[in-house]
């Protein structure tokens, strides 16, 4: 072994480690920290968007869920709602919710003169104002239904008009009620003392979740109940139409299909059809289900025969990768025992995917819940205030669905209706959510590694 | 019977129709399953099949046919001068089946014997009146000549039904009969079944191709309707969009396509370099742990409907954009802006990119990387020199399926975009794009006569060529760079 010599250090080049490097380097570090910088700037923005846009939703939306109600007593006089005196419904259906809104009315007033509460600056009119226009019709159906209410004196609880629910909630103050036409400063005070008085208190919505939708007059008693239904029916149908068909085709395309010109085509098709605009699909079914083949308008059938033709190639591609993930063991053991194709496929390939389909499945369900542009056009975003009936008759009844009700409230003026709008969003998040953590937990449970 | 109970009916027939064909085919061996053919159960579907595939394809022909023929029946109770105009036939048509539906309603309702409803006269009672009675509003009196076809029509549909129910069961039971003479020891039912299941299969399989024939013959034949009555060359180069009820619109595509390109670049300057750097540095910087955190909260985005988009754009975007951007730099004073329909557009766009560009990084091979970092390049060098331009192609085509995406995109457009067809270079002006106006001229009563209508097909079949040439273009472009590396 020979030493080696110590190299001399050449003095004419200074020593050099990369690691406390110069000018150059630390540029080059520069641009790296520079470039780490704005992928994490790029997601913090995306994510920082993404939260920001649900705590909007969320804080516009959440009041939502609660009422601003007035209660006190009604004295249901006979001379007004029932003037034959006989109680008989036919004839008393002649008195129209007029007739029952100057009871209310007349009843509010006195109310606040027993309990002694000022309503100085406000005028009679006013103080009727105070009562949602919702009111004398849900007092109408409830004296109708029971004509031996009349000439009792019922505590009741009524809506509070739109207006004096934004107050209480905060939309409206005593700035922006100035300059509307609809309500006062000297309203908003009457409002405190009906408050202090225990008359006019929030609580809970429950008609959000359950009455139809009201007219642009009305903000206070617009719900969500016929958009629930309409969705749900529209999602059964979905399913009904969509795994079926979804899983036999892609049956047939990963287990049966020749390899030819056909399932080329096929194949080509539904990759095609998964990126086609949401839009044609409507058009599709306006010219198709209700042009030609006369679906009633508005009705869930078409809503679901076109949400259905839009989710489809989405369960097809979901449902082909689960097939494709059965390994090919388990087909040639089913086929070595003398089953037939048909039955190795039916009976040992589909039961081993069917997580896999499932999964994908209820995640395509989700997409199809949230699309909205499809339903525009087949007239969904009709005004509907009338539920649909049960099913089978009630699938071709005019509906509407849980995001055309966010769009057509959102298109309307009133701000009260952006509420609505905010808080119909929370409902379909909710139901998104729950729809995508069954998914994940399917996965989670059933996956399975060969 | 109704269609309904008639069904149950049938798929009451095919369940017998199972237990007897499996019977049936247990007994012909005497108990010893071995000696069949198929499995007993195979029987017993097959003669489940036999009953319901001729029951359903009869009852499906007779429900197409029964509307048509009933019409050719009533049409001799209509004047002449009726029959000869097709507008003025289907409003007749209507108003037959309406009073008919009235007089099954007040035969339900008690009001009205079977008798008198066959051979009321119009002439002699106010049957408009009558019918209001039991929730049947008419427009206008009744005709005594509509009232005639109206009972015509009900007669006709009575016996309609009436033969509908014997023949459809009669086909049932002959389907049962054939199946059962059938079902013997050495009968291929197995093979049977399995025939149809396969062709079931296939069915589904084409269901596909059907939607997207009927896509396009849906399109073209309401747009040719359209070109008969619109110029072409008015419609593809006219500068100006102003659709007019009444007549005399000029219905410019141009100012659409203009709001289009302009709102999908505005989206595409914002989604393409978030999406790449999220994509870049989830691939090439975070650890596994973060990966697993951030992949999956960017994708929420994506599962986000567009409608919330759109309530977004309107209610917080916009008026940001017009409060501290549009109104102080004296841009504009409109909510609804390119601006904000591109923006939101470009965010709801970001996890698609970056998932896309994710994968085309992640597929891009590791001894690409090694050898860079062997020749002392940094990570930033690395992607910029090495990883992006062999993932280009990649790139390029998720760029383009997003734009096909952003230019489709119609919630967002329609809520926050505007409605006004403009031709303009300053991005917060409100401006509209195709998919905003086909939901304009669709939405609410239309007259599928007038070109103001039908335009909106003319600009859905624009829209569906568009987006497929983006999808075809990224889809070879994506392919072609697959090749290279497997």
């Amino acid at each position: 072994m020979t030493d080696i010599p110590a190299t001399p250090v050449n003095p004419t080049r200074p020593v050099k480690s990369i690691y406390s490097g110069g000018a150059e380097m630390r540029r080059r570090n520069a641009a790296e920290a520079r470039f780490r910088f704005y992928g994490l700037f790029a997601i913090t923005l995306s994510l920082g968007v993404l939260a920001i846009m649900l705590w909007t939703i969320f804080s516009d939306g959440v009041s939502a869920f609660k009422q601003a109600k007035l209660t006190f007593p009604v004295t249901l006089a006979p001379e007004v709602l029932d003037p034959a005196g006989n109680r008989d419904r036919a004839e008393m259906t002649k008195v129209t919710t007029i007739g029952y809104g100057r009871v209310l009315a007349g009843a509010f007033r006195a109310e606040l003169e027993a309990r002694q509460i000022s309503t100085e600056g406000v005028s009679d009119k006013e103080i009727a104002e105070l009562i949602s226009k919702d009111a004398p019709g849900v007092l109408r159906a409830e004296v109708l239904a029971d004509t031996a209410l009349v000439g009792t004196t019922q505590v009741m609880t009524v809506l509070a008009s739109g207006r004096i629910d934004g107050y209480l909630k905060g939309r409206v103050t005593r700035a922006t009620a100035e300059r509307d036409a609809q309500i006062s400063p000297a309203m908003l005070d009457l409002a405190d003392r009906l408050q202090d008085a225990g008359i006019l208190k929030t609580g809970f919505n429950l008609g959000f979740l359950t009455s139809p939708d009201a007219s642009d007059q009305r903000p206070e008693a617009a719900g969500l109940g016929v958009a629930i239904i309409g969705s749900a029916y529209m999602m059964l149908l979905v399913i009904v139409i969509c795994v079926p068909v979804g899983v036999a085709a892609s049956i047939y395309l990963e287990e049966f299909a020749p390899k030819n010109r056909l399932t080329d085509i096929i194949e080509v098709n539904i990759s095609n059809l998964a990126a086609v605009p949401s839009i044609v699909f409507g058009i599709l079914g306006l010219a198709v289900f209700i042009n030609f083949a006369k679906f009633p308008q508005s009705s869930p059938v078409v809503g679901a025969l076109v949400l259905s033709l839009m989710t489809l190639p989405t369960i097809i591609i979901a449902s082909r990768a689960a097939i494709r993930a059965v390994p090919p063991s388990i087909r040639d053991a089913a086929l070595g025992v003398g089953a037939s194709k048909m039955q190795t496929v039916f009976h040992h390939v589909l039961p081993l995917a069917a997580p896999g389909i499932l999964t994908g499945t209820i995640l395509g369900l989700a997409s199809a819940l949230g699309e909205t542009a499809p339903l525009l056009l087949i007239g969904m975003v009709a005004f509907v205030d009338n539920y649909p009936a049960p099913p089978v008759e009630g699938f071709f009844d005019p509906a509407t669905a849980l995001p055309v009700q966010v769009y057509s409230w959102a298109s309307r003026s009133d701000p009260a209706f952006i509420e609505r709008s905010s808080g119909a969003i929370i409902v379909l998040l909710v139901f998104l959510v729950i729809m995508n953590v069954t998914a994940i937990i399917l996965r989670r449970k059933f996956e399975r590694r060969w | 019977m109704t269609v309904f109970l008639l069904t149950l009916v049938i798929i009451a027939i095919a369940l017998a129709g199972f237990f007897l064909g499996r019977g049936r085919a247990i007994s012909s061996v005497t108990g010893d399953v071995r000696r069949l053919h198929s499995l007993p159960g195979y029987h017993g579907w097959h003669a489940a099949l036999m009953v319901l595939m001729p029951a359903f394809g009869l009852l499906l022909v007779w429900l197409v046919a029964q509307p048509v023929v009933l019409e050719r029946q009533v049409l001799p109770y209509l004047p002449a001068e009726v029959v000869a105009d097709d507008t003025a036939r289907t409003l007749a048509m209507a108003d037959v089946r309406r009073v008919a539906t009235g007089l099954d309603a007040a035969v339900l309702a008690g009001t009205m014997t079977e008798d008198a409803a066959g051979t009321i006269r119009a002439e002699l009672t106010d049957l408009r009146a009558r019918l209001a009675e039991v929730g049947v509003a008419l427009g206008s009196d009744v005709k005594p000549e509509t009232l005639q076809a109206a009972q015509a029509y009900r007669t006709g549909f009575a016996t309609a039904i009436f033969w509908r129910g014997i023949i459809t069961i009669a086909a049932a039971l002959a389907g049962l009969g054939y199946a059962l003479s059938v079902t013997r020891a050495d009968f291929r039912a197995r093979n049977r079944v399995e025939a149809v299941t396969l062709g079931i299969l296939i069915t589904a399989s084409s269901i596909a191709i059907l939607t997207t024939v009927g896509i396009i013959w849906s399109m073209l034949s309401e747009s040719v309707n359209f070109f008969r009555q619109y110029p072409a060359a008015d419609f593809f180069f006219g500068l100006t969009w102003s659709p007019n009820f009444r007549g005399g619109s000029e219905l410019g595509f141009i100012p659409l396509l203009w709001g289009t390109l302009y709102i999908s670049f505005v989206a595409m300057v914002v989604a393409v370099p978030l999406g790449l750097f999220t994509a870049i540095y989830l691939a090439e910087y975070a650890s596994a742990r973060t990966r697993s955190i951030i992949k999956p909260l960017i994708e929420v985005i994506a599962g986000i409907p567009t409608v919330v988009f759109g309530l977004f754009a309107l209610v917080t975007v916009g008026p940001f954009l017009r409060d501290y951007f549009a109104e102080p730099f004296g841009l504009g004073n409109s909510g609804s802006s390119v601006m904000t329909a591109g923006i939101v557009i470009g965010i709801l766009n970001i996890p698609f990119i970056s998932s896309l560009a994710d994968d085309i990084i992640n597929s891009v091979p590791q001894a690409m990387r090694d050898g860079s970092y062997g020749l002392g390049a940094t990570k930033s060098e690395t992607v910029r020199q090495v990883i992006l331009p062999a993932a280009l192609p990649g790139i390029v085509g998720a760029v383009l399926l997003a734009a096909s995406r952003a230019i489709g995109e119609t919630m967002i457009v329609t809520m926050g975009a505007g409605a006004a067809a403009k031709l303009s270079l300053n991005p917060f002006d409100a401006m509209t794009t195709m998919t905003v106006k086909i939901v304009g001229q669709l939405t609410g009563d239309t007259d599928f006569a007038s070109p103001e209508t039908l335009v909106a097909f003319a600009l859905g079949i624009t829209l569906f060529v568009i987006t497929l040439g983006l999808n075809v273009l990224a889809l070879f472009i994506v392919r072609k760079y697959r090749e290279q590396y497997e």
